[in-house]
């Protein structure tokens, strides 16, 4: 494998960070649409030269930007997203219901298999898809208008889809995060969906066992084993090991179960990595102490990886969809702060260094693995 | 032919200069210079109104002959002097900070 591309959404701008194999030195490119807040971008599977960035402003409101030559150049695409028919109403703030209205995408999934077929998950919580590399974009309807859908409510940050995870062993099935509604899967190719939070147990709602409601932040899958996924919820750090039918808590000896990624080793399926928040109050790492924990056991058993990381004084926060890995023998696990640093450790997580300290607030953070 | 001034960003992303002059036909309003203006540069569509509604984003202003127009109806006849050339049509993005 030759290098590595990592991709990096900021408040002001998108950045691409390339080195080789060695992963020692890094040019950092960019800003690509500077001033504008990128909150993701992320490469083809099935062509790693074709990226998709979300572009938004509170001004000028939502693009979609491609590129064909890996991020060297980009283009405007569709920025059309309409909900399918008449969107209706969700839970605001308040309880009142709230008309369905579009705000940003969050995330964007392209297919395995196919360039122009691209997954976004978008604020007021809808998934749509293109298969036409971004000029065209279609809601898949039956997870909004899933009979649950009138309830759902936003976190504070919004009504977001924020999670997309394809299953590689079965192109029907697919998974999805809200915030905070929870999580759903398909196995129909998105044509119907069903929420999937049994296990799942969340203080901050009046049924804290409820089907929908939950906080989800983030799940992960090691695409070796598709009925596997870890979450890191609003608090607790869950496991499922039958496709979202039943969860169990795995937060283990963490110093505090509240965070927002989580991630799987390239190579193997049951070490996965998290970074604790001191609580939904103070989003900083506790005690001022950037600690990445890593679990060789799927959850339970955790240990602090601290060496290059800083340990006093620090106050950054590592947000949904800003750690991400790749695939080279020894895997590389990397992750961006709203402090502007992007680190990286390319032993597994045993130790770290900056990429680059000083750029916008980090919002997201993707890796490929260039062959 | 009318005179459009873009915010710098909307400028970027047209890959234009600091002024566009683009024609338009029948009556001179907000909404057939914004027409005329995202069919010459389609990557503007959604940026200055909202996709479905073609209401103005909340965070942008019209201005012209020193006047604040964003508050007309998009269908009331611009100033002369903008129909005219001598005055831009100005679309002004809200100060704000962040």
């Amino acid at each position: 494998m030759s290098g590595v591309r990592v991709l990096v959404g900021t408040r002001k701008g998108a950045f691409t960070l390339e080195s080789d194999g060695k992963r020692e030195k890094w040019d950092v490119n960019g800003p690509h649409f500077g001033g504008w807040e990128i909150y993701h971008l992320k490469g083809s599977p099935a062509d790693p030269n074709r990226l998709y960035a979300s572009q938004t402003s509170g001004w000028f409101g939502q693009l979609i930007q491609r590129s064909s030559d890996g991020g060297k150049t980009w283009e405007p695409v569709g920025n059309k997203f309409t909900y399918d028919g008449v969107p209706g109403t969700h839970q605001w703030y308040d309880g009142t219901p709230h008309p369905w209205e579009f705000k940003r995408v969050w995330h964007l999934e392209p297919s395995l298999t196919d360039p122009d077929t691209v997954y976004a998950g978008v604020e007021d919580a809808a998934l749509f898809q293109t298969t036409d590399g971004g000029q065209n974009w279609q809601e898949q309807p039956g997870l909004r208008c899933h009979g649950s859908g009138s309830s759902w409510a936003p976190g504070a940050g919004g009504l977001g889809l924020h999670t997309i995870v394809l299953d590689p062993s079965n192109p029907k099935r697919m998974f999805i995060a809200i915030s905070a509604a929870g999580t759903f899967r398909t196995d129909d190719g998105g044509v119907t969906w069903k929420p999937i939070n049994q296990g799942l147990r969340s203080q901050h709602i009046p049924d804290p066992t409820a089907e929908v409601g939950h906080c989800v932040h983030r799940i992960a899958m090691h695409k070796s084993r598709p009925n596997t996924l870890f979450m890191q919820k609003h608090w607790d750090v869950m496991r499922t090991d039958d496709s979202g039918e039943s969860w169990r808590e795995v937060s283990g000896n963490l110093p505090t179960d509240f965070g927002f990624v989580v991630d799987v080793h390239a190579h193997e399926p049951e070490t996965i990595y998290v970074v604790p928040i001191k609580s939904d109050s103070e989003h900083f790492p506790p005690d001022g102490k950037l600690r990445v924990y890593r679990s060789r056991s799927g959850g339970d058993e955790w240990e602090a990886l601290t060496k290059g990381l800083p340990q006093q004084d620090c106050y950054v926060n590592v947000l949904r969809d800003a750690m991400a890995v790749d695939a080279m023998d020894s895997c590389g696990v990397y992750f961006g702060t709203t402090g502007g640093q992007v680190y990286a450790s390319k032993d597994g997580g045993d130790n770290w260094s900056a990429i680059v300290r000083d750029l916008p607030a980090v919002l997201s953070v993707e890796v490929q693995t260039l062959k | 032919m009318i005179r459009v001034v873009l915010p710098w960003h909307l400028r970027n992303l047209a890959r234009v200069d600091s002024e566009v002059t683009i024609a338009v036909s029948g009556q001179v309003t907000q909404r057939s210079v914004l027409d005329a203006l995202e069919e010459a540069y389609p990557v503007l569509r959604g940026t200055i109104r909202d996709h479905d509604s073609a209401k103005r984003r909340p965070f942008l202003r019209f201005f012209a002959c020193e006047e604040d127009l964003s508050h007309e109806s998009p269908d009331a006849p611009l100033p002369d002097a903008v129909v005219q050339g001598k005055e831009p049509f100005l679309v002004v993005g809200a100060i704000a900070g962040g």
